[in-house]
Order: structure tokens, then C-alpha cells, then sequence
């Protein structure tokens, strides 16, 4: 490789606007992306992110500006040019056909034939081969819409690596993966690398930032406003010059005061084929944290608890007295309330307006038969101003809002039920450091003031941080409760892949 | 950036096509009946019409909801013409006992309207309960009720008693100020299911059942209740339907109510309902029913085109709808 200072990017951007109806969302952006580097876009939510790397890869057009490829200006006229040019991307959202098995999604619009048919054969070693490569053991033949999220991403990410790209693009590759997988990813964004591939890629985990890439650009509000080699500017100076404010105090105090009488007490709570014999208390005023493996049943349990699918319980006690909880209503009624997630499968309408993605959880409080609008375009005065939801225009699908701000208008919907008891699961997944922030003094806050909350988590920072006590769950089992200064990576890790377990990372 | 996030978005410029087009539509071809023939615009041809589309409305109405929660309800058809024809068996049966008065037309009512509801909890329990696909279910009901009203006309056609039909007939011909009783159903359904569908709860939790069913669970809708009460509604209102219905022919057989799910489908997506759920408006079927009617109305009016075409024109319209929504969806 040649001095990367004096390669000509391989794809740059030049002065480039872009604008959805009245609304500038990029206001010149500049960016150069050479080969046999990473560049790392990061920047709040909605700063344009994942607008611009449409734009890089050929999905949007831009509103005025220039494309250079190797120095030479082109215009993309649609997706395929850019395929083309040798750019693949993977988008922040799913890309893939649930319908389809892994591998007709790795070989979509281009399968393998043999004269007039498919060559099968070929085709399955193919993905078996580009599976390994990312340590992926899911079935070639499984359908996408059975597995995890995480191997969804997987295989995204085996689909992008089998296309031998000249440029790859991934948005936001890392936010439903695992620590392991994304070491994983990672070892082939090295291999990549020295090959000579471009890479452009973005994560609110600034951590892997620092890790993986060689150039950083900043966006705030659709602007660059930093751009340079990585080692050069620390963790703590990337957030603060994306969020505009100083950030290194992510977590809250934890309080001193010990937490209140008990709220909820369960035991014995199984969902077949999930979670069994589950058993917890949660205090009033007190964080739980539930950490464990993807796949060691956190959100199926509580999804059980909250009647959203069968479970069985020997006790559940909500107040002290006994609560027979079956289906989702059963659960509002008693006061409890669960963050899904899953927010474009689960949690919005992503074709629906906010007002509408705001209220239909709670949509009793809003009028009696007649729903009474003009309350809830107040309410959703209240939730924009309270969680800091930008939307550009307000009447815009919740589809089109970035990730982040679709998370905070989530949290702002299963608010508007009022729970007492609160359970969250990755409540900040795809959320900006300074909107992180935010959300944990909100959940602290919300704790101090009476709530139990209850948090799934698979980021150990967050668990440890802002957890009073943790549960580390196994293979559907409790590993065990940890409190005070127990809590710590070693015996969450420890317990949550078993004590003397083979290390191999997942648990079915 | 954060300044500008709570100021209320501009108002649009142009409500979009998809919302224009229907509207658009029925205009032109109100024009162009005007154009054609002096009577079009008359009284009688216009109360003509809408009497005429009463029966498909008020299907269409319920269609709407059950289209908006994400199902589908092939049945309608064959379902009029089997409780028509329990209807008249009923009331023939019941004529000895109760004689020609009022009682025994509120007896055919309410055989219609229980018979009705029976009929769309049964094919909203199989799609619920069971979870077979609605397409299916209704695919199976629409066979089932048509070949029951043959069996019951014993392949020829059942008639309602000659004194009583004297007697019914004012349900269809007659109204309040010179208005008829189907126009004045149609308008009282037309209003209730609007004001349902936009301004209500159900109306809301149809949308979000079918615009994803999973969220919709999420958010403590109860999904498959909402979906039961859409075939529930729409088997409600193919009873009142029929009741308006049974008097202007005062017969049933087995070529009764035959593809009125077509025309209430159509009717439905014409008006701008999205035949993926998700979304619907009551208003917007109405104008699609009115543009089926006026289409068959105008070709019978002028010798212009032949009526047999009829079938053909309304194709056409079907598809352009369809193409409308989508170039509004991608816009948007
Ligand atoms: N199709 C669209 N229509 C209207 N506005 C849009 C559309 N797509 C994006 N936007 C707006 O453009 C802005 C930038 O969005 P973008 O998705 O690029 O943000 P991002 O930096 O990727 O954020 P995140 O970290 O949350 O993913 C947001 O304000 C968003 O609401
Ligand atoms: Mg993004």
C-alpha cells in the first residue's frame, strides 16, 4: 500500500446538500474514503449519518453536490450503478427477505445457474464458506425470519463480504451484535482492509471507533465538523465534539439511600422453550439489570411476565398482592409496561405519523369511544420536548426518522401508559452518546421517584453502570442475582456463560 | 436543529393524488354523464343510482374495516343471497301465525341481521382463532353459502309470499322526503363508519392491526378481537343490506348478490383503502361505490358504448387506482 496520504480517495464526497421536501438535512457535507482504510461517520442521531452513506452507495440521490469516484465525478442513477462501481452497503435496517432462506438471501439477484437451473450444490457450499468466514453456524436453509437478530446481521454482513466489494459501507453494523461477534466482524474488516477494500462504517459505540478506524469524520446537525486521523482525538473529545456538550459523565450516581419495599416479586416463571423456573424481586426505587448471552431467554422471559406470550408462573406478586397476568392488557392493569427490542418488528408503525405511534398504546387516556386529537398533539408537544425527539417535520412517517429518534419515540410511547413498574429491554440500542445520557439520568430519575425498572441489556457498560442489582441469566436460567460492589464484568461473564463452560460465545 | 423540531409542519401545498384521484374521478364522470344525456342530472336518475349503490355501500362500508385490520372477505356475495333466502323461508314459514303485518317483517329483520352477525363471527373465528388465511376461509364460506341458497331454492328461486311482498315493498320504494329508506341506510351507515374509522378507538386499533399485527399486540391491542369485530360488522351489515334488499325483487336464488364482493372490494380500493391494511377511509369507498354505480349508469343511459363493456371499464379504473396509491406511496 502506498501512503495513504497521497492515494487519491478511492469515493469522495464534494459540497453535498440534501434536502427532504423543505427540509435541508445535509448542508454541504465534504468526505473522503480511500482504499485500504476505515473511515468512521459518526455523529448524533438524525445528524445525517446514514443519509449520507445512501447517497455514497447510490440509494438516494443528493440534492446538489458531487460523487467522485477515483477523482472522476459520477451520478448514480439508481442502486445498480452503484453495485456497479463495486459499493456495497448494509443498511442500519435490515436489508434481507424474512420470507427467504439464508441462502437465497446471500445469492438474491444474482443465483448461481447451471444452463437454465440453479446450481444448488455450488450455492451451498458458497454460503457455507461465507458463513464460516464470519463464524456463523446458522443453517444455510433456515428461514431469515426464525433467527436472532444478531444472526440476521450475521448474515447481512456474510451476503456483504461474499460480493468482494471495492467499497463497503455499513451502518451501524455493530448495534445488535455481541462483544464476540463483533470481533468477529471486525478480524474481517481487518482482512479487508489489507486487501485493499475502502470501508465506511458507523456506531454510537465509540469504543469500536477507537478500535477499528483510521480516519474519523464528525457530522453534527448535517455538517462536518471534524475530520482526521483517529489517533488523534480521543473518545471522550469524538463525543463532545458530536453532542456540542461535554459527556464523560455517562452514568448517574447510584443512590445511597437502599431501595424500598418490594414491588413485584416472581417466582417460578417459565415460557416453554425459552426461560424456566425464573425468580426475582424488584424493590421500589431500584434498578434491576438482566445481563446474559443473546439468547439466554432475557426477553422471552419478560415478555412472559407481561402476558405478550405463554408463560407460566408458580407466583407473581405486583403490590403485594397476587396478579394473574395473560394477556398484554392484563399487564397495563397492574401497572406493568415492557420496552420491546424490536422497534421496526414490535414497537412502531413505521408507516404511521408520530401522534398515532404515540398514543395507541395508551389509547384509553385519550378520549372515551371518540378519540380527542387535540389531546394527543399535546401529549406529543410534551413527548418532542421531553425526549428531545427530532423530526424535522412533524407529520412525516415514523419510518423515515432515524434510528435513534424512532428509539426515543418508543420510550416516549410505553411511557404513556404510566407503568409504575418499567421493564426495558436494550433501551439504548442505535441511541447517540449524548441522548444515552440522557435516557439514563431519565430511567434514574424515574426510579428515584417511586418507579422499579427493570433493564435488559446487552451492553456490559450500561448493565454495570446503572444497574443496582443484576441478574445474569443462562440457557433460560437465572446464574444467579448480583448487588453492590459484586457487580462487575468478571462475574457478570462468568456467570452468564457458566463457570468453567466452553467459551464458544453463544448459547441456543 | 432543536429549535425547529416542535414548530408544526408546514401545511401542504396539494393534498396528494391518491387523495384527488377518486374525487377527481366521480367529477369527470358526473360531467361527462351531464354531457351526454339531459335526464342524467334529473332527480329520478340520481336517486336511481344511489338506491341502486345502497347495497354494495353499506357491504363496502363493512368492508372497509375488515380491508383496514389486513383481511379480506370473499363471502359477502353468496352470503346475501343465503340469508335472503332464510329470509324468506322464514317469514313464509311464519306467515300462517302471524299474518301480513308489522311483526312479521321485523321477524325476516331480525333473522337477517342475527343470521348476518353469525355468519362473520363464523368466518372471523376461523381466521382468528384458528389462524387460517382469510382469503381461504372466505374463499371456503362464499362456496358454502352460495350452494346452501341453491340447495334451499332447490336449484330455482325462492319467493316471498305475494301479499307480504305487497306489503315489504315500500322498505325499498318508499322514504322520508321523497328520499329512499336504502339511500337513507346507506347515508346513517356511511356516517357511523366514518365517524368509526376516523375518530374512534376501533377505527384506530383496525389501522394499527393492519399495518403490523406485531406492534399492534405490543401496544395492547387486542388484535385478534379487533379482527372478529371487522367480519362481525361487515356480517351485520350484509343483514341490513339484504334487508333493503329482499323487497325490490322480493326473491332469492342462486344468482342473488352475485360478485357484490368483487364490487365491495373494488369499491374499497378505488376509494383509496389499502388492500394491505393499514390503512382506510369510510369516505373514500363511498366515492368508489358511486363511481361503479355512475359507470354502469352512464353506459345505459347513452348508446355511446355498450353496456357490456361495463365489466371492462370498471377493470380499468381498478388498476389505475391501485397505480395511484403506489406513486403516492413512493412519493412519500
Ligand atoms: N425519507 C425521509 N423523509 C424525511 N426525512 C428524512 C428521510 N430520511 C431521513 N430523514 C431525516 O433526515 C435526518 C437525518 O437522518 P439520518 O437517518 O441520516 O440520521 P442518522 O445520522 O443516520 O441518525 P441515527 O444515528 O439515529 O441513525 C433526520 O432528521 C431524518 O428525520
Ligand atoms: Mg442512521
Amino acid at each position: 500500500m502506498g501512503d495513504a496520504v497521497t492515494t487519491p480517495p478511492t469515493l469522495a464526497l464534494r459540497d453535498v446538500r440534501k434536502s427532504f421536501g423543505p427540509i435541508e438535512v445535509l448542508h454541504g457535507v465534504d468526505l473522503e474514503l480511500r482504499a485500504g482504510e476505515v473511515l468512521a461517520l459518526i455523529g448524533e442521531n438524525g445528524a445525517g449519518k446514514s443519509t449520507t452513506m445512501k447517497i455514497l452507495a447510490g440509494y438516494q440521490g443528493a440534492t446538489s453536490g458531487r460523487i467522485l469516484l477515483d477523482g472522476e465525478e459520477v451520478t448514480f442513477a439508481s442502486l445498480h450503478d452503484g453495485e456497479e462501481a463495486g459499493i456495497v452497503m448494509i443498511h442500519q435496517e435490515f436489508n434481507i427477505a424474512e420470507q427467504l432462506t439464508v441462502e437465497q438471501n446471500i445469492f438474491l439477484g444474482r443465483e448461481l445457474r447451471r444452463g437454465w437451473l440453479l446450481d444448488k450444490k455450488k450455492m451451498r457450499q458458497l454460503t457455507r464458506d461465507y458463513l464460516d468466514r464470519v463464524n456463523c453456524d446458522v443453517d444455510p436453509n433456515a428461514r431469515v425470519s426464525t433467527l436472532s437478530n444478531s444472526d440476521k446481521q450475521m448474515v447481512e454482513i456474510a451476503k456483504a463480504l461474499s460480493r468482494d466489494a471495492r467499497i463497503l459501507i455499513m451502518d451501524e453494523p455493530t448495534a445488535v451484535l455481541t462483544a464476540q461477534e463483533t470481533d468477529v466482524l471486525f478480524d474481517q474488516v481487518r482482512a479487508l482492509k489489507k486487501a485493499g477494500t475502502a470501508i465506511l462504517f458507523t456506531s454510537h459505540k465509540l469504543g469500536e471507533v477507537a478500535e477499528i478506524a483510521d480516519q474519523v469524520t464528525i457530522l453534527r446537525d448535517g455538517s462536518v465538523v471534524h475530520d482526521g486521523p483517529a489517533a488523534e482525538v480521543s473518545e471522550d473529545e469524538m463525543a463532545t465534539a458530536m453532542v456540542g456538550r461535554d459527556v464523560s459523565d455517562l452514568f448517574p450516581d447510584k443512590p445511597d439511600t437502599p431501595p424500598g419495599e418490594v414491588m413485584m416479586r416472581v417466582e417460578g416463571l417459565t415460557v416453554p422453550g425459552y426461560a424456566e423456573d425464573i425468580g426475582f424481586e424488584l424493590r421500589r426505587g431500584e434498578i434491576l439489570g438482566i445481563a446474559g448471552l443473546i439468547g439466554s431467554g432475557r426477553t422471552e422471559a419478560m415478555e412472559g411476565l407481561c402476558g405478550l406470550r405463554p408463560a407460566s408462573a408458580r407466583l407473581v406478586e405486583i403490590g403485594g398482592k397476587a396478579a394473574d397476568i395473560r394477556r398484554p392488557k392484563d399487564a397495563r392493569d397492574h401497572g406493568l409496561c415492557y420496552l420491546t427490542e424490536d422497534r421496526k418488528l414490535r414497537g412502531l408503525l413505521l408507516g404511521m405519523g408520530l401522534r398515532v405511534n404515540l398514543t395507541l398504546q395508551a389509547l384509553d387516556r385519550f378520549g372515551g369511544f371518540l378519540i380527542d386529537k387535540a389531546a394527543e398533539e399535546r401529549a406529543l408537544d410534551a413527548a418532542i420536548e421531553a425526549f428531545d425527539i427530532r423530526a424535522g417535520q412533524r407529520d412525516v412517517a415514523v419510518g423515515n426518522l432515524s434510528g435513534g429518534n424512532q428509539q426515543k419515540l418508543l420510550l416516549a410511547k410505553v411511557m404513556q401508559t404510566e407503568p409504575s413498574i418499567l421493564i426495558v429491554d436494550e433501551p439504548t440500542r442505535g441511541i447517540d452518546i449524548g441522548t444515552k445520557q440522557q435516557i439514563y439520568a431519565y430511567l434514574r430519575n424515574l426510579a428515584a421517584q417511586g418507579h422499579g425498572i427493570v433493564m435488559i441489556s446487552s451492553e456490559m457498560q450500561e448493565v454495570i453502570g446503572l444497574s443496582d442489582r443484576v441478574m445474569v441469566m443462562r440457557s433460560g436460567r437465572s446464574a444467579g442475582i448480583l448487588s453492590g460492589d459484586e457487580i462487575g464484568e468478571d462475574a457478570i461473564v462468568r456467570r452468564a456463560m457458566g463457570v468453567g463452560a466452553d467459551m464458544n460465545g453463544k448459547v441456543a | 436543529m432543536t429549535s425547529d423540531t416542535a414548530t408544526p409542519a408546514p401545511k401542504r401545498s396539494l393534498p396528494s393524488m391518491s387523495l384527488l384521484g377518486p374525487v377527481i374521478a366521480l367529477l369527470v364522470l358526473i360531467a361527462i354523464g351531464a354531457s351526454l344525456n339531459s335526464n342524467f342530472l334529473g332527480a329520478a336518475n340520481i336517486t336511481n343510482v344511489l338506491a341502486r349503490s345502497a347495497f354494495i355501500g353499506i357491504i363496502a362500508v363493512g368492508m372497509t374495516f375488515v380491508i383496514t385490520a389486513g383481511g379480506l372477505d370473499l363471502s359477502v356475495g353468496s352470503m346475501a343471497a343465503f340469508i335472503a333466502g332464510l329470509m324468506i323461508l322464514v317469514m313464509n314459514a311464519a306467515l300462517p301465525t302471524l299474518g301480513i303485518g308489522v311483526p312479521i317483517i321485523l321477524l325476516g329483520m331480525v333473522v337477517a341481521i342475527v343470521a348476518g352477525i353469525v355468519a362473520g363471527l363464523i368466518n372471523g373465528f376461523l381466521i382468528t382463532a384458528l389462524g387460517i388465511e382469510a382469503f381461504i376461509v372466505t374463499l371456503g364460506t362464499m362456496g358454502i353459502y352460495r350452494s346452501l341458497v341453491t340447495w334451499l331454492a332447490d336449484g330455482g328461486t325462492l319467493s316471498l309470499d305475494f301479499g307480504l311482498r305487497t306489503f315489504y315493498r315500500p322498505v325499498y320504494f318508499d322514504g322520508i322526503l321523497g328520499i329512499s329508506w336504502p339511500i337513507i341506510v346507506f347515508a346513517l351507515v356511511v356516517i357511523l363508519g366514518e365517524i368509526l374509522m376516523s375518530f374512534a378507538r376501533f377505527g384506530r386499533h383496525c389501522a394499527a392491526t393492519g399495518s403490523n399485527e406485531h406492534v399492534a399486540h405490543y401496544s395492547n391491542v387486542d388484535v385478534n378481537r379487533t379482527r372478529l369485530l371487522t367480519y362481525a360488522m361487515l356480517g351485520l351489515l350484509v343483514g341490513v343490506a339484504t334487508i333493503m334488499y329482499v323487497p325490490r325483487l322480493g326473491s332469492a336464488s342462486a344468482s342473488t348478490g352475485l360478485l357484490w364482493e368483487l364490487e365491495a372490494i373494488a369499491a374499497v380500493i378505488i376509494g383509496g383503502t389499502v388492500l394491505k391494511g393499514g390503512f382506510g377511509r369510510v369516505w373514500g369507498t363511498v366515492i368508489g361505490v358511486l363511481i361503479l354505480s355512475l359507470i354502469d349508469n352512464i353506459l345505459n343511459l347513452t348508446d355511446f358504448v355498450s353496456p357490456y363493456l361495463n365489466g371492462a371499464i370498471q377493470g380499468v379504473i381498478i388498476i389505475l387506482a391501485v397505480i395511484l396509491q403506489r406513486e403516492a406511496k413512493a412519493k412519500g
